[in-house]
């Protein structure tokens, strides 16, 4: 991928994590979530645990609200995924900053919109693949 | 179907254990440094996941050289040539300068070598964090690589190796914010520190004073005062020298000269930093009586 597309990549693992815990809300959880980002602080090389707690607070969120958005719309669903979104970057950043790392640009916060344009699309696409493989 | 009753803790009770194991991680990762055997397990487990993702890059690079035309093959075949008969001219006379070199400081009594072990190793082509200057090469652990260990590519200096694991280590490139290199200027031995700036092109120089000779265009050495790296490699050039009326220190800016973003193989350099600390170790004790021995004929 070149190097000027690195602020518009959508948060791939956090799309899924959310997604899996709408599915199968009884089996995944928080702590698939911040196993998720445990393992996402160690392939990216960053602050072990900075991810981990991010993504642990935005399962608790995806928990709670699950049940919601799965009456919602479309475009409804892609806001509160936003929303969820938008509170993991922060607290990442948040970390971040806290641990006196360089913080980036403001253009950090562009991937949760493209991840937020993203969304139902990328529920359409696992869905099929969950209905094809027949997991619930 | 979803039980009516959840049984097990409630998903708040989760996320508050979740969150405390988190800050603990950070708080262990971050002031005490305990969780390296951590982290260099789990990045055997993912390093499949590595490999997969650097597959796609290294799979058209292969496509690449096959498809290459012949006459591209020619030229490049030629360029090479070109290249290595200049650069066989040019060792010749560095042989000579080496050998005299080392005659010199046998004359002195310093212990330092020149010579020194390097491995080659290839980056991965995997994106990590984006807002870090990291690369990730294919060397780990298992082929000697230490932390702390300096990193070159064909043109200067890249960075240093900031993390091992078995199979892989990561590289903190000299553009990384967090990254400071012991420069001096080239031409005139002007000692300062140049400090990443987060874009891949860019070095800042610290505390230059305004009234200090360093022109566009100056050559940046590494001074080997850090111990890290080894003294008189290059490392950028200097592309704006500013002076603002209301700034105590001159504002520097350099270019890194290691084709940061481009390069695909890279050197890990080994010994020098021990061989530093012989040499000034020794240098004290021998010092004086190559001193000594050149004052009494």
């Amino acid at each position: 991928m070149p190097d000027g597309a690195a602020d518009y990549r959508p948060q791939w693992v956090a799309l899924t994590v959310i997604f899996w815990i709408t599915t199968l809300p009884n089996r995944i959880g928080v702590f698939w979530a911040f196993f998720a980002g445990l393992m996402l602080d160690v392939v990216t090389g960053s602050l072990l645990g900075r991810h981990a707690l991010s993504f642990s607070v935005m399962g608790y969120l995806t928990v709670e609200l699950e049940q919601r958005i799965a009456l919602f719309r479309a475009w409804q669903q892609a806001v509160s995924i936003w929303l969820i979104l938008t509170v993991e970057r922060l607290l990442s950043l948040w970390v971040l900053s806290a641990t006196n790392q360089p913080t980036p640009a403001l253009s950090y916060w562009t991937a949760t919109f493209v991840s937020m344009l993203l969304w139902p699309w990328f529920a359409i696409v696992l869905r099929g693949i969950v209905r094809r493989l027949d997991l619930t | 179907m979803k039980p009516l009753f959840n049984r097990g803790p409630s998903a708040a009770v989760r996320m508050v254990i979740a969150v405390a194991f988190a800050f603990a991680l950070i708080i262990a990762d971050l002031h005490y440094r305990q969780l390296d055997s951590l982290r260099s397990g789990l990045a055997v487990t993912v390093y499949p996941l590595h490999f997969l993702a650097a597959l796609p890059a290294r799979i058209a690079q292969n496509l690449e050289t096959q498809v290459a035309s012949k006459t591209r093959l020619h030229a490049e075949n030629d360029r090479l040539h070109r290249e290595n008969l200049m650069l066989r001219a040019r060792l010749q006379r560095f042989a000579s300068l080496e050998s005299e070199n080392e005659r010199l400081r046998n004359l002195l009594g310093s212990a330092f070598k020149v010579g020194e072990r390097v491995l080659i190793a290839e980056l991965l082509q995997v994106d990590l964090d984006p807002y870090r200057q990291q690369v990730l090469v294919d060397k780990g652990a298992l082929s000697g690589v230490f932390v702390g260990q300096p990193v070159l590519d064909a043109n200067a200096v890249m960075g240093q190796v900031v993390r091992t694991n078995p199979l892989t280590s990561t590289v903190l490139l000299i553009t990384d914010a967090r990254h400071s290199l012991p420069v001096k200027v080239n031409r005139n031995g002007l000692r300062s520190i140049a400090i990443g700036s987060g874009l891949v092109d860019q070095l800042n120089l610290l505390h230059v004073p305004k009234k200090a000779d360093v022109r566009v265009g100056d050559l940046l050495v590494t001074s080997g005062l850090g111990g890290t790296y080894p003294p008189g490699y290059p490392v950028a050039r200097i592309t704006e020298v500013r002076i603002e009326a209301g700034q105590r220190f001159a504002t520097v800016i350099a270019e890194p000269t290691a084709r940061l973003d481009r390069s695909h193989e890279v050197l890990l350099v080994w010994s020098l930093p021990k061989l530093m600390e012989g040499a000034m170790t020794n240098s004290e004790s021998a010092e004086p009586a190559a001193l000594r021995s050149t004052l009494e004929p």
